[in-house]
């Protein structure tokens, strides 16, 4: 069964006088458990593509599906509610709410979910721990670093197991040790708990770590290479 | 229950991510109101002591008279019933401020000088609370009885026909036959009012005395049913209706005195008008602030919509910070407007303009009132349309389309 699936997707923005076609007659689709790797030049349509994905954004035409639901023809609510329980994300920065603590960040899915005060504090616990955060669980944002703060989103987008984590850029503004050791941390992630990653990005590292590369130029999807991972 | 909770938590922590501008916000509320109850407990106050002074001017609350009386206050015009069988039935309904009354036009002479007047026959022993004669504040003394042979008359009449208790002064006035009935009474007292005008134009003597003096035999003119609040006389106008039937009319304060009445209407509107005024100003505060907040905090907006928040959640997250905001500035001017006008309970000296209030009918010492009604509105007004205003800015945040907000630049 596809985790993803995107048939003849087209997107196109108006920049100035000039239509971009940001996706372009695209069609992907993405296993369960799969780990994936969206590459391209800026302005390659990944970030389109990821954000279509995950219902942030809707495709001018074609059909999205998510675990066997069609996602594209979804109103507002219906879409939240489908990133809430199913889709986990993880973006270039500005990830996190800075009123609440690392550990209230981690919680506040499950919290919007409904789930339990006391089974939220011990899964955020866990997951924090598992993500190597431990013992920073009451730090607001501003008293952690970028990395620590990209941990702390993955913690968030993992706790609630959802069956997608899509991530935009998340080794943008880390350094090359914390962008490995956060990789590490995804394919783990993947392997322990077969949680379906599509990572957008043009770090060569990070594409190095991931099994198989789907390269995008101008919208359209030129290679879908299977790699083994570094 | 639980996103509540949630949105309450990041409402509350919103709250102070800008110290310097919640504070100067909440300044703005708590000022307001307390500048909203403030003021409404000096008009309540004033408008107060116009009326209770209008109603103690001899209306009370409620009035019985014969049907042409108010058009023609003359002797023929008494209540027929006689006041025995009258004050039975005021005594049998349980009411316990009344007193019948006989009320003429008079003319009182003294040998310097002549007034009219009106003139009032009374029980003095039933009058207590009910007119503005304030006994300590008396030269001489009070009428005894209803057959007490004296008559007692305001200081500012008493220099106007340059007497004085102990002198004689002789009333005169028209019988039920429209011939002159006229005698001489002793002064026994001297009252002193808030208003001039009172000590100027009434004049009391003992009810009996005068219906010998008019020969009226056993009629009043008037009866006077005193409540506990000028504002609720619905249920005593009702119980006085029903021991009545067509040959009397049974009139409220508020139609008995037009003035007073429609003053009362048109201050408890003025209220209103002052609350909301006043919450207009703040609007624009509290408006700025919301818009600010939400400006700051667009990509944090556009997170929250991506993780799943829904958009009604972000709606509700923004007025509910609006709402803590107004509710601690509404503590915070409760609370000082209670401050503030406790202390000045004993009244405020306004001798100063006393001149032109009294033009206006009320006195040289306001007593604010503070009234629960008025503060309950204030709040209200202040939640209620503060609710009103925050939709905007919540409304533009909750539309946000999460893709945009996560990638605005400042």
């Amino acid at each position: 069964m596809s985790a993803v699936r995107c048939i003849d997707l087209c997107k196109t923005y108006r920049q100035g006088d000039e239509d971009i076609k940001a996706l372009d007659h695209l069609s992907i689709e993405i296993d369960n458990g799969g780990f994936v790797c969206l590459s391209s030049p800026s302005g390659g349509g990944k970030t389109t593509l990821l954000n279509a994905i995950g219902g942030l954004d809707k495709p001018d035409s074609g059909e999205i599906w998510i675990d066997e639901q069609r996602i594209d023809i979804l109103s507002k609510g219906e879409l939240a509610e489908l990133r809430l329980r199913k889709i986990g994300f993880v973006f270039q920065a500005y990830n996190l709410i800075p009123v609440l603590t690392a550990r209230e960040n981690v919680e506040f899915v499950m919290q919007v979910q409904g789930v339990a005060a006391s089974e939220r504090r011990e899964k955020a616990l866990a997951v924090l721990d598992e993500v190597g955060l431990a013992g920073l669980e009451d730090r607001r944002p501003s008293e952690m670093s970028g990395g620590q703060q990209q941990r702390v989103a993955v913690a968030r987008a993992v706790v609630s197991r959802p069956t997608l984590i899509l991530a935009d850029e998340p080794t943008a503004n880390l350094d090359s040790k914390t962008s490995d050791g956060l990789m590490d941390l995804f394919a783990e992630l993947n392997e322990n708990h077969s949680t379906t990653f599509v990572i957008a990005t043009h770090d060569q590292r990070v594409m190095a770590h991931i099994p198989r590369l789907v390269k995008m130029l101008d919208g359209r999807i030129v290679d879908d290479i299977q790699q083994t991972a570094a | 229950m639980n996103t509540l909770r949630v949105l309450a938590m990041l409402a509350w922590r919103n709250l102070w991510r800008n110290h310097r501008r919640t504070f100067i916000m909440l300044a703005a509320i708590s000022v307001g109101v307390w500048a909203m109850i403030f003021m409404t407990a000096l008009t309540q106050g004033m408008v107060n002591d116009m009326i209770e002074d209008g109603i103690s001017a001899l209306p009370g609350h409620v009035q019985v008279h014969h049907p042409d009386y108010r058009d023609d206050p003359n002797i023929t015009n008494l209540i027929p019933i006689p006041d025995s069988e009258l004050s039975a039935r005021l005594e049998a309904a349980g009411f316990d401020r009344w007193a019948t009354r006989i009320k003429v036009p008079a003319v009182i002479t003294s040998e310097r000088d002549s007034r009219g007047v009106m003139l009032l026959g009374i029980d003095p022993s039933r009058e207590q609370g009910l007119t503005f004669i304030d006994e300590s504040d008396l030269d001489g003394r009070f009428l005894e009885s209803i057959e007490d042979g004296g008559i007692v008359i305001g200081r500012e009449l008493a220099d106007t026909l340059e007497t004085e208790v102990g002198k004689r002064v002789v009333v005169m006035s028209q019988n039920p036959d429209n011939d002159i009935a006229d005698r001489g009474f002793r002064i026994v007292g001297l009252f002193g009012a808030d208003m001039p005008q009172y000590e100027e134009g009434f004049a009391f003597v003992g009810k009996q005395t005068l219906q010998r003096l008019l020969g009226v035999g056993d009629f009043v003119s008037e009866a006077v049913v005193m409540g506990d609040d000028y504002r609720d006389v619905t249920a005593d106008y009702e119980r006085l209706q029903a021991l009545f039937d067509d040959s009397v009319v049974v009139q409220p304060w508020t139609e008995l005195d037009t003035y007073l009445g429609t003053m009362l209407e048109v201050m408890d509107g003025f209220v209103l008008i002052w609350v909301i005024v006043i919450f207009l100003a703040l609007s624009f505060g509290l408006v700025n602030t919301l818009v600010m907040a939400v400006f700051e905090r667009v990509r944090e907006i556009g997170l929250m919509l991506a993780l799943g928040m829904r958009p009604s959640s972000i709606l509700g997250q923004i007025i509910v910070e609006s709402m803590l905001l107004l509710v601690i500035g509404l503590a915070i001017g409760n609370v000082l407007a209670w401050a503030s006008i406790e202390p000045l309970k004993g009244g405020i000296d306004i001798s100063i303009v006393a001149e032109g209030m009294e033009m206006m009918g009320a006195a040289a010492v306001l007593y604010p009132q503070l009234r629960m009604e008025d503060v309950v509105l204030a709040n209200v007004v202040v939640l209620v349309l503060g609710f009103l205003a925050s939709l905007s800015p919540a409304w533009r945040a909750s539309r946000y389309q999460p893709v945009e907000a996560i990638t605005k630049v400042d």
